[in-house]
């Protein structure tokens, strides 16, 4: 097998359910993956499905009920704190919303190499000249160190973020809907910025986004997430051209395809309901959704399996020959 | 689209500014276009190229020291930036109906959901309160909120976005009214939900034969939804045709460039990644000339120095760009 630079086994984070009532939601629920090196891991599904608190979890910005994140065989989550520090350096995040999560009294040098500085790397002449160096590797001027970030537009707000992420030379680095609130032209630019660096640098990528037609377009492999839970994860050939779980389908029917020829609103896939609630935990949490359910579905629930090689999905019709298919 | 409709409302020369003279930005430029009944008409953009200022031009909602500068709207050949404020508010909900992008900030948290809508009813309807809460359940179940009976007496943050959306929705169609607009009616809502919502603005479109205004910045929506579209960029219209020229035969740069770009996002992994370089100008310092000259791959010398008015290149379709030229003569 390839070069694993991440295993991800049995991650679990519950939070006590909002609006007042008792009990508690399973955010993330029992998640694992590996990811290769050079490798871009998406990860799919709707708002609230926990795509989020398991980004958090990864890099130990927060706390995980269950679970392991191994990076290079050391788990993050228990190691000690001095190897923690070292392995943070492995790992870095972009968030979608670049400009609140830049320090805006702090000029974009300063943003950019204050990881360096919590990390206590380098003199402060040798940070300016890493920011500058950063900057023009992403598509910035030099000069722009000395400027705030409120002077910049969202998507070079996003490349002064993907600069910060890679000061420490990092292996890994989490998108989290890093250009969901960009304009599809911006959009276009820094998603290929992102496939440059990768080329360039090796990186392994865990791409997130609730957009599937992003997903699609620049990972390796798609994990499918649903109310906490991966469904389905395999390739992207495998998991978009012949989807094995229904929740796939419909996210995959739901995506209004930019060509009126192909598709116009008769064609567009319709489910019943919406991601909210807490799932039953001895049924499918899709089932109350899903157009192919039966008794089973809502008395016990499906178990990640094979539906191809290295293709898993989580869904009792699987290779059952009753799957309808995609729309 | 057939030359015998009488059209539900036209806009010409639509022009509004914000801020200051000296320091203002006119972000609706000259827009004009007509709406048709039974038709939707797309108006796609990037973030901050004016759709929504324009939408509040029409129904008049822009906010000093905004101000809409020139134009006219007509409605049953009344213009509707010339009639005083209260046939305005007869207008707004009752001859046009409106959804915007965050149903939850439209919505009064205050209030339960079968009062906003009765309210709504009974600002254009001399009916009794009881027969607008029969007709808000009438709605409710119209735009598919199950047992709505018990659910008017819930309050906005009970329900799901989705829900929240269909609400609205509900309200706005409570008058039955001859124009939709719907401002980025599915931005903020998952994309299963995306797809009930934009089914059920279209069949309830169908069945009141409406116009409607769809704005967004989606293509995907835009190929779904609309009959014609207009492109905008910076203030402007600058491109305006039926949906499938749009997506078939552009003749604007930036259309051209818009839909390569997402052709490279949506389509596969074989396409080349194609963004538009640069960024849109800020509307307070346009370039001279052509505003999209800066970004343009086939941009002339002539496009720095003249600004492309929107001109016809054949019978439905039409383009603000200097090197497109007409197709044959133009009747
Ligand atoms: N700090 C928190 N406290 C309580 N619930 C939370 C918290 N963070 C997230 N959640 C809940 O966990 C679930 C997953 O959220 P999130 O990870 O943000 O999803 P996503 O990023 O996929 O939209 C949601 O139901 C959300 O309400
Ligand atoms: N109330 C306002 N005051 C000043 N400028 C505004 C106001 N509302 C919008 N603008 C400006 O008008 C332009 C068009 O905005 P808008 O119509 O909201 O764009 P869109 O809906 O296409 O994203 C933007 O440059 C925006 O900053
Ligand atoms: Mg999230
Ligand atoms: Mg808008």
């Amino acid at each position: 097998m390839s070069d694993v630079v991440m295993q991800v086994a049995g991650l679990t984070k519950s939070f006590a359910a909002r609006g007042g009532s008792s009990g508690s939601v399973k955010a993330v629920a029992d998640v694992g993956f590996s990811l290769a090196r050079g490798e871009t891991l998406g990860l799919v599904g709707e708002s609230g499905c926990g795509k989020s608190t398991l980004s958090r979890l990864i890099l130990s910005l927060l706390d995980a009920d269950q679970g392991t994140v191994e990076i290079d065989g050391v788990d993050f989550i228990t190691a000690p704190a001095a190897r923690k520090r070292n392995l943070r350096r492995r790992i870095q995040i972009v968030f979608q919303d670049a400009l609140s999560s830049l320090n805006p009294r702090m000029t974009v040098g300063v943003n950019i190499t204050e990881p360096m500085r919590l990390q206590g790397l380098g003199t402060a002449r040798d940070r300016r000249a890493e920011a500058r160096r950063l900057l023009a590797l992403v598509g910035l001027r030099p000069e722009d160190e000395d400027r705030y970030p409120h002077e910049f537009s969202g998507g070079q707000c996003q490349r002064i973020a993907i600069a910060r992420a890679l000061v420490l030379n990092p292996e890994i680095i989490v998108f989290d809907e890093a250009v969901s609130a960009l304009d599809v032209s911006i959009r276009a630019q820094v998603l290929k910025l992102i496939l440059d660096l990768q080329q360039q640098f090796g990186l392994s990528y865990i791409f997130i986004s609730h957009d599937l037609g992003v997903i699609k377009r620049i990972c390796d492999r798609i994990a499918v997430m649903y109310l906490g839970r991966i469904v389905e994860i395999g390739s992207a050939e495998a998991v978009c051209g012949s989807p094995a779980h229904p929740y796939t389908k419909a996210l995959l029917g739901a995506i209004p395809i930019p060509d009126p020829r192909r598709m116009r609103i008769e064609n567009l896939g319709l489910i019943e309901g919406d991601a909210v609630g807490v799932p039953q935990e001895d049924a499918c949490a899709f089932a109350p959704r899903c157009p192919m359910r039966f008794d089973r579905c809502l008395a016990e629930r499906p178990l990640l399996a094979a539906a191809s090689p290295r293709h898993d999905a989580a869904c009792f019709l699987l290779n059952s020959g009753k799957q309808g298919n995609p729309p | 689209m057939s030359a015998a409709q009488i059209p539900s409302l036209v806009v010409e020369n639509l022009t509004t500014r914000f801020g200051s003279d000296r320091d203002g930005a006119t972000v609706v430029d000259g827009v004009s276009f007509v709406l048709t009944p039974g038709q939707t008409m797309a108006l796609v953009g990037e973030s901050g190229s004016g759709k929504s200022a324009t939408a509040l031009s029409l129904m008049r909602l822009i906010e000093p020291p905004g101000r809409i500068i020139a134009g006219r709207v007509l409605l049953d050949g009344r213009d509707l930036l010339t009639m005083p404020e209260r046939g305005m508010e007869d207008v707004r909900g009752g001859q046009i109906g409106m959804v915007f992008q965050d149903p939850l900030t439209s919505l009064n948290p205050a209030l339960t959901i079968g009062r906003q809508i009765t309210e709504t009813i009974l600002a254009h309807r001399d009916i009794t309160p009881a027969e607008a809460e029969r007709q808000a359940i009438d709605l409710l179940v119209r735009v598919g909120v199950s047992d709505a009976a018990r659910r008017i007496h819930d309050y906005p943050h009970h329900f799901s976005g989705g829900m929240r959306q269909r609400v609205l929705i509900a309200s706005a169609i409570s008058c039955a009214p001859a124009i939709i607009i719907a401002d980025e009616p599915t931005t903020a809502l998952d994309v299963t939900v995306q797809a009930k919502i934009l089914r059920l603005l279209h069949d309830l479109q169908q069945e009141m034969h409406a116009s409607m205004l769809l704005i967004t910045h989606d293509l995907g929506v835009v190929a779904a939804m609309a009959d014609t579209v207009m492109v905008m960029y910076a203030g402007r219209i600058v491109e305006q045709t039926d949906v499938d020229t749009l997506f078939h035969a552009p003749r604007h740069p930036y259309t051209k460039a818009l839909l390569a770009c997402v052709a490279g996002i949506e389509d596969d992994r074989s396409v080349p990644l194609q963004p538009i370089s640069g960024m849109a100008p800020d509307l307070k310092d346009l370039p001279r000339g052509c505003r999209f000259a800066p970004r343009c791959p086939l941009v002339q010398d002539v496009c720095r120095t003249t600004d492309p008015a929107l001109r016809a290149v054949s019978r439905s379709h039409s383009v603000a760009c200097l090197l497109v030229q007409e197709e044959t003569a133009v009747v």
